[in-house]
């Protein structure tokens, strides 16, 4: 009787809950403490503006996934991924929202962006300060698998078009072999990555995103562990876009437009930049200049070409990416 | 060979040491990890942790999910054992055997069987979109999985039972004139209650702990289509390793009452035969 009256109870709060206006904010999955912050700032804002209270909610996971269950039925307003070629297949296979959703809002409607860094052991035993350090002597690395991971697809991307301006083609093809082969674990992702790399003591070095290597070391200060960010590097894109498709549906087309806006304003550019996200508000920018070296920035267009050309050159079946790594099994 | 074994009270204490010893290293001493970890930060922790929002929700979620899937399930498994055992007719065996499939797959492959069916790619989907009814991704779509998954334990418990029951006492009760109510009612509801409610218990346990079906069609949406299972996930992702065990806890006090009360209905069962 008691689970009845409960059931009663749960239904009739998740009913009246729905009468009110919400949003719903699909992100890939380290994104979680970024927007507990920034949502309450967007809540209070449009509260004083409108005098309407919003509700938002948040779906965290790998962005490919998030992009799947989109498309089969999960209706969320807003999409914020690490990857641009997520929300292109929101496009080309749900047509839930138009194929210039790029141009809709500044900057290829990427509010922040990031790059990638390196998490060293205390005191960086082995020296670590640039890409070509990575493979001297015995060091070894972690990242996540790129076959499963954003944050490792770029990683890859990084290293190999820092190669290729540091060796030129054909030795970069030579260094990544040996780059791949000091990979001690593939996890299937970013949070994996890290557990291996300080549960379980693998690796002299962690290459993940700037903005997460920050993190890792706030999240364990004893460990005193550094960071190291290569002058040449890529440029790795937070791209936003608002689903039309659903937003019709849900009535909340204007809090999702205004709601990613509120991302370009300087209170939402610093608190990304408190979460060490480099931003584009010069006014930001100037203020935290000492938190993001000056680095020597490449896109994956310029040197790779557009993602659905990295993904067949690179990341597909027996592309290139599974040759390096058979190159290394080889020479092993 | 056995009588020599038994014979050899050094070997015997051997083998029953092993035994115990292994029991306690793989099962209890994880369990004991789980609250040592969930306790680590101490009551406050527990407290705080326990009074967070989501967590709220992922428990009320979890329960309200169990609450539905039980009921249904119990009526859909009498109806079944009841068919099955009480009638013959064509295709009784491949029923019993169709009973079996949410056993026989994967629970993730029956998430995604679901999601095929009743996503928006679906064939129901324009009709479902139509009437602005939003089945996965939300928590009628945490039910519907659960209680595909955890369907089979009713039948499993009832259909031995009542076969070996006979009908006699149902046929008398009819012969004398009892109504279809009044000999289920009567006659075969006490015969079966003990098994019927350790099949509940079963199912309970099976739904309150579902992760992999539950997982495909939740979008894991906090505060609203989360459960335990998948919060412990999130929880652990968002490195707040104490909360993950503080839920984790929670889950195991669930299955230790389940299985509390397993053990005395077990044990009623016995002397009832």
């Amino acid at each position: 009787m008691r689970k009845l009256i409960l059931v009663a109870g749960l239904l009739a709060s998740s009913l009246s809950v729905a009468s009110a206006k919400e949003l719903l904010n699909s992100s890939y999955d380290i994104s979680r403490e970024l927007f507990a912050e920034i949502n309450p700032l967007f809540v209070a804002h449009w509260q004083a503006k409108t005098g309407e209270t919003l509700t938002i909610n948040q779906s965290h996971g790998g962005s490919s996934r998030q992009a799947q269950a989109i498309i089969q039925g999960l209706r969320a307003d807003v999409v914020t991924f690490n990857q641009s070629s997520d929300i292109d297949v929101l496009h080309q296979r749900g047509n839930l929202l138009p194929a210039n959703w790029r141009e809709r809002l500044p900057n290829n409607a990427s509010p922040y962006y990031s790059t990638m860094a390196f998490l060293v052991r205390k005191g960086n035993p082995k020296n670590i300060q640039d890409w070509a350090d990575l493979t001297q002597g015995d060091v070894s690395l972690v990242f996540p698998n790129p076959k499963t991971s954003g944050n490792a697809r770029y990683t890859y991307l990084a290293a190999y078009g820092a190669a290729k301006q540091r060796l030129g083609d054909d030795a970069a093809r030579n260094w990544m072999v040996d780059f791949l082969r000091r990979v001690v674990v593939f996890d299937t992702g970013g949070r994996g990555a890290t557990t291996s790399f300080i549960e379980r003591q693998l690796g002299d070095v962690l290459i993940t995103f700037e903005s997460e290597v920050n993190n890792i070391i706030a999240q364990y200060p004893d460990l005193e562990l550094q960071r190291v960010v290569p002058a040449t590097n890529v440029l790795a894109e937070f791209p936003v876009a608002w689903v039309d498709r659903n937003v019709t549906r849900n009535g909340t087309a204007e809090q999702a437009k205004a709601y990613l806006e509120f991302l370009y304003t300087a209170e939402a550019q610093q608190l990304l930049a408190n979460f060490f996200y480099r931003v584009h508000h010069p006014e930001v920018i100037a203020a935290n200049a000492d938190k993001f070296p000056q680095t020597n920035l490449f896109t994956v267009e310029q040197v790779f070409g557009d993602w659905e050309k990295v993904h067949t050159d690179h990341f597909a079946n027996n592309a290139e990416l599974d040759k390096l790594l058979a190159e290394g099994r080889r020479s092993r | 060979m056995t009588s020599k074994l038994g014979a050899s009270p050094l070997l015997r204490r051997v083998l029953i040491g092993t035994g115990v010893g292994l029991s306690v290293l793989l099962l209890l001493t994880p369990l004991l990890l789980i609250f040592i970890a969930a306790f680590s930060a101490g009551i406050g922790g527990v407290i705080s942790n326990l009074r967070d929002a989501d967590m709220l929700h992922a428990i009320g979620l979890t329960l309200l999910v169990a609450g539905l899937t039980v009921p249904i399930n119990l009526v859909f498994g009498t109806l079944i054992a009841w068919c099955v055992t009480r009638f013959t007719f064509p295709g009784r065996r491949l029923l019993l055997t169709l009973i079996d499939i949410p056993f026989a797959v994967s629970p993730v492959v029956a998430g995604l069987l679901y999601l095929l069916l009743y996503g928006s790619n679906g064939p129901f989907a324009t009709w479902l979109d139509a009437a602005d009814v939003q089945l996965m991704f939300a928590w009628p779509g945490l039910v519907m999985v659960t209680v595909f998954v955890s369907c089979p334990f009713v039948v499993k418990e009832l259909v031995p039972l009542m076969s070996t029951l006979g009908t006699e006492q149902e046929e008398a009760a009819v012969l004398l004139g009892a109504s279809g109510w009044q000999v289920f009612w009567h006659i075969t509801f006490p015969n079966i209650r003990w098994a019927l409610l350790y099949g509940v218990i079963l199912t309970n346990a099976r739904a309150v702990g579902e992760f992999g079906a539950v997982s495909v069609v939740s979008g894991t949406i906090r505060g609203q289509t989360n459960t335990l299972p998948l919060h412990i996930e999130l929880l652990q992702q968002d490195y707040n390793a104490t909360g993950a065990f503080i839920a984790a806890a929670l889950l195991t006090l669930m299955a230790i009452a389940t299985l509390v009360v397993k053990a005395i209905l077990q044990w009623r069962l016995q002397r009832d035969h």
